[in-house]
């Protein structure tokens, strides 16, 4: 009964009311999912740190809960969206989906006139309209009975106050019934007439519907035309003449998002350009920052050198920017007609830094450069430091030039630390979606191209021009083109690493 | 044993987190806890939440406070910013935690009305009340979908201290701002990806509109920019870019333009009411005009229109309608709008009664022959193709301004029919 164990109890206490209060929260809004994994958590958490045989599973704890909760949960979502077709039209549920439909097809019957109308309760509780009519004067009528004439209601200021047989409810209680009062249809005796709804519970419209959903076969029916719209099992109500109504709901789709980059002329076309020049870029991002950085660090790492301190600080400055801040600052300084380069440093030159294809491409490398060798700069600093100067000593008594040290022994020794690192950096180049998207957005867009997209895309960026930005949001689709370039930095990072173990093993 | 605990509570809590789906933040669930509350205290019959951006939520303090007093209700506004609002208002109501109003633009009806995400609302007589094109323009499919709140289009925008007398055609008006020996004859931003929305009046005026009208004057989804009357304007637009008379020029984006005509370095600029406040601030004298033919048809700008709309999920529509058809349609709160936003009032008599104002009665002129901006989904289809196109023909990479024209109309109808 240590101190320590004191404070494991106040911090645990901690956590357990703050997770009691999500769950309460949670509850009081019906979140069972949330719910239940919270309750998970704290029981497992209290186990494992009031056990005395889960030593290990009290380190790994917090960091396999975040685990799951940003990177688990996370993936197999993305993956479970990228089997259906969610996006702009395919939003929610069949049920949400038979609603609206039905809701956008009532319309108020053209040149009826507006009724001033009073919610009632009849005896038993039932709701009802009671609406004044200019010929008839009060009617009133529930769901069940259509609007009969109530001749002794009392009308004041052109509101009905009174019905006999029913009691009027007021504004509050109106509130508090908002969706059945809402959802309320009385209708005339003449049923093709229409029905009196109200959206305000002050004035009721005359409305008729268009569509009836009928329960047993599933299928809408529009009631003017005789058109039947069926579930054509694709997340949309259709015609035999293959017309569809507007609102359609959430499916799964299987692979169709998958072949669909590979088999919609539309996206393949400009996909394999992407993804060529996605390798290149980042290829190309990781080789020169990498140099630039290594060379930096082997200057100011000589003895030699003065001021080394200094001038390593302010080599990492642009480290501290935030990138999507120096990626405009970039595409602000590379405007053609406007931009510092052009306009300062180059005394005018119109050069289209941003719009040529192939210019464009280097600036984006270069902005790239600019952004990420101190980064290497910062860990090269620190593996060359690690070198033994005795293996140096030895290669100037054998006589070697530089180099030759260079390349037989710095380097090597250097990249068993540093690649793995290297790896890591080409995966984030892969999907460095800030740098394109302030830079150039993708652009300059491939000329009388389906899609728009452009020579400076990579992937990650042309999964938001096609399937968000542009057109008709798809995430589905952008699920599944997300779940492909992670399959792609996978596979590349779990090469890479396999051959960085060999370059352990030679030396 | 010690690890296969470990690994079925993972398992257990990754289905248990998946099973939630789309579960929205803690913040917003703390939001509906709190005022589930106040509703069981008594204290209130309701409590209705609002979705605005930081100008329209300022506008509506007012009449959201008599609001609240006259009916007993607690009304929530929540600041958003403008660009988000459609997407986040888009993913989260279907989980019946979105809020039961958004203040947003008129095109956005048809993507929240093909997601099935707006309710219609029923104007009734107040109908009248409003102007015609703000009413059409939150018309989809024949039901009106929001209370526009304001009105808004570009006009050609004078310097006066430049040019005092305007020309009827375009490019005499590029003659003129020519003659002054200012640096731009006249600005239109547009920026290397293009700006279709401010070149738009120059491409009506050739009679090319983007999508054709049925008789009621309602947009059907069905190109209408190409045809000759395209080609005319793909000519038109390469005749005066970079690689012509050089009155374009790609490389002016918006806050370039805004700033050069600040600086007094141009007589005319085409541009909305949100850029007055900065001119007038540094000083220019301005004068607001409908814009010249170019073509020889009327030069027909967009008009974008605001307005509310409500929430089909929402658990309090009564209460949403009450506040919209009574509070939100009313003199006063679209007076303060106007106030705040620069927006012309949609109301008619709200528009009477900021119509001393110059300015605003300029713009108001220059909309008068203005169309809405089409609402259909496939308009998004349109955006990107069109003003990189119009880009390319300003910048001289299109060589060929009628088979790019004709490519740009292939690609847009490609994108409409694969969406």
């Amino acid at each position: 009964m240590g101190p320590f164990f004191l404070v494991k109890l106040s911090v645990l206490a901690l956590i357990n009311a703050f997770g009691l209060f999500v769950i309460y929260s949670a509850w009081q809004v019906s979140h069972w999912g949330i719910l239940g994994s919270m309750v998970a958590i704290l029981i497992v958490a209290n186990w494992v740190y009031f056990s005395k045989r889960m030593i290990a599973a009290k380190y790994l704890f917090p960091g396999l809960v975040f685990l799951l909760v940003y990177q688990l949960f996370t993936m197999g979502y993305t993956a479970y969206i990228s089997f259906t077709n969610y996006g702009t039209g395919h939003n929610a549920t069949r049920e949400d989906a038979i609603a609206a439909n039905l809701a956008q097809n009532e319309n108020r019957v053209p040149d009826s006139p507006s009724y001033p109308l009073t919610v009632v309760t009849g005896a038993d509780g039932e709701l009802g309209f009671a609406i004044i009519d200019g010929d008839d004067g009060v009617l009133v009528g529930t769901e069940e009975q259509t609007f009969e004439a109530a001749p002794d209601a009392t009308v004041t200021d052109g509101d009905v106050t009174e019905v006999p047989g029913y009691s009027v409810l007021t504004f509050g209680e109106v509130l508090e019934q908002q969706n059945e009062i809402t959802s309320l249809r009385v209708g005339f005796d003449d049923v093709d007439e229409g029905s009196i709804r109200t959206q305000d519970g002050s004035t009721g419209y005359l409305y008729r519907s268009v569509l009836t959903y009928d329960e047993a076969t599933g299928a809408i029916t529009n009631t003017d035309t005789g058109v039947v719209y069926s579930d054509n099992g694709e997340g949309s109500f259709e015609a035999e003449d293959g017309s569809t109504l507007v609102v359609g709901w959430r499916v799964a789709v299987g692979f169709d998002n998958f072949t669909k980059m590979f088999t919609d002329s539309r996206l393949s076309g400009p996909f394999l350009s992407v993804l060529v020049w996605t390798f290149v870029f980042a290829f190309l991002s990781v080789a020169t920052t990498f140099f630039l950085g290594l060379f930096f660090a082997i200057v100011f790492n000589h003895p030699a050198v003065r001021g080394r301190k200094i001038i390593r600080s302010l080599l990492i400055l642009p480290y501290a920017f935030p990138g999507f801040l120096s990626g405009l600052v970039w595409a602000g300084l590379l405007n053609r007609r406007f931009g510092f380069i052009n306009q300062v440093l180059l005394g005018g030159a119109e050069i289209p830094w941003l719009t040529d294809p192939w210019l464009a491409k280097l600036s984006v490398i270069g902005a790239n450069l600019w952004l990420g060798f101190p980064y290497m700069f910062l860990i090269t600093t620190g593996a060359l430091q690690a070198i033994s100067s005795e293996v140096y000593e030895a290669a100037k008594i054998d006589g070697a030039r530089a180099g030759r040290v260079f390349r037989s022994i710095t380097l090597p020794l250097l990249m068993i630390s540093v690649a793995p690192l290297l790896i890591a950096s080409f995966a984030f180049n892969f999907n460095n979606f800030n740098l394109i998207y302030f830079v150039t957005e993708g652009g300059p867009n491939f000329p009388g191209s389906p899609i728009a997209v452009g020579a400076t895309d990579i992937l990650i960026s042309m999964v938001y021009s096609v399937a968000i930005e542009s057109g008709t949001q798809q995430y589905g689709l952008a699920s599944a083109m997300s779940i492909l370039i992670f399959v792609m930095v996978g596979l590349i990072s779990w090469l890479g690493f396999r051959q960085t173990r060999k370059l352990e093993e030679v030396i | 044993m010690r690890r296969s605990i470990v690994i079925t509570a993972a398992v257990g809590l990754t289905m248990a987190l998946a099973a939630c789906g789309g579960g929205t933040g803690s913040g917003e669930e703390e939001t509906t806890a709190g005022a589930e509350e106040t509703t069981e205290d008594g204290g209130s019959a309701g409590t209705l939440t609002i979705w605005a951006d930081e100008f329209r939520a300022a506008a509506l303090t007012d009449i959201v406070a008599q609001f609240e007093e006259d009916k007993g209700v607690t009304v929530e506004i929540v600041e958003k910013n403008f660009d988000d609002i459609k997407d986040e208002f888009i993913a989260q109501a279907p989980t019946g935690e979105g809020p039961d109003i958004i203040v947003g633009a008129h095109d956005w009806s048809g993507e929240l009305v093909t997601n099935g995400l707006v309710s219609p609302v029923e104007l009734g007589d107040a109908a009248a009340d409003f102007s015609e094109v703000a009413v059409n323009a939150f018309t989809y499919e024949g039901s009106v979908y929001g209370v526009p709140y304001g009105i808004e289009n570009i006009a050609l925008v004078r310097n006066n201290a430049l040019a005092s007398d305007t020309p009827a055609t375009f490019d005499e008006l590029i003659a003129q701002g020519q003659a002054t020996g200012a640096e731009y004859p006249v600005l239109i931003q547009m920026g290397e990806e293009g700006d279709a929305f401010h070149m738009y009046p120059l491409q009506t005026s050739f009679g090319a509109p983007v999508f054709a009208t049925d008789d009621t004057g309602s947009y059907i989804p069905e190109l209408a920019l190409g045809g000759d009357a395209g080609t005319a304007f793909a000519d038109y637009l390469a005749s005066i870019g970079q690689a012509g008379s050089g009155v374009l020029d790609t490389a002016i984006t918006a806050d370039i333009a805004r700033e050069a005509f600040a600086n007094g370095e141009s007589p005319y600029i085409l541009t909305g009411p949100w850029n007055i406040a900065p001119f007038t601030e540094a000083g220019i004298d301005v004068t607001v005009l409908p814009i010249p033919s170019a073509g020889g048809e009327p030069a027909a700008p967009f008009v974008g229109v605001q307005g509310f709309y409500v929430n089909s999920y929402s658990e309090n529509a009564i209460l949403a309608n009450e506040f919209l058809i009574n509070y939100a349609a009313t003199e006063d709160v679209q007076v303060a709008m106007y106030e705040t936003g620069g927006r012309i009032p949609a109301l008619t008599s709200a528009a009477e009664a900021v119509s001393d104002d110059p300015i605003a009665a300029g713009f108001v002129a220059a909309g008068e022959i203005g169309v809405p901006m089409p609402s259909l989904p496939q308009m998004n289809s349109v955006w990107a193709f069109w003003g990189v196109t119009e880009a390319n023909l300003v910048s001289g990479v299109a060589t060929d301004p009628a088979a790019a024209w004709a490519t740009m109309v292939d690609n847009i109808q490609g994108a409409i029919d694969a969406a």
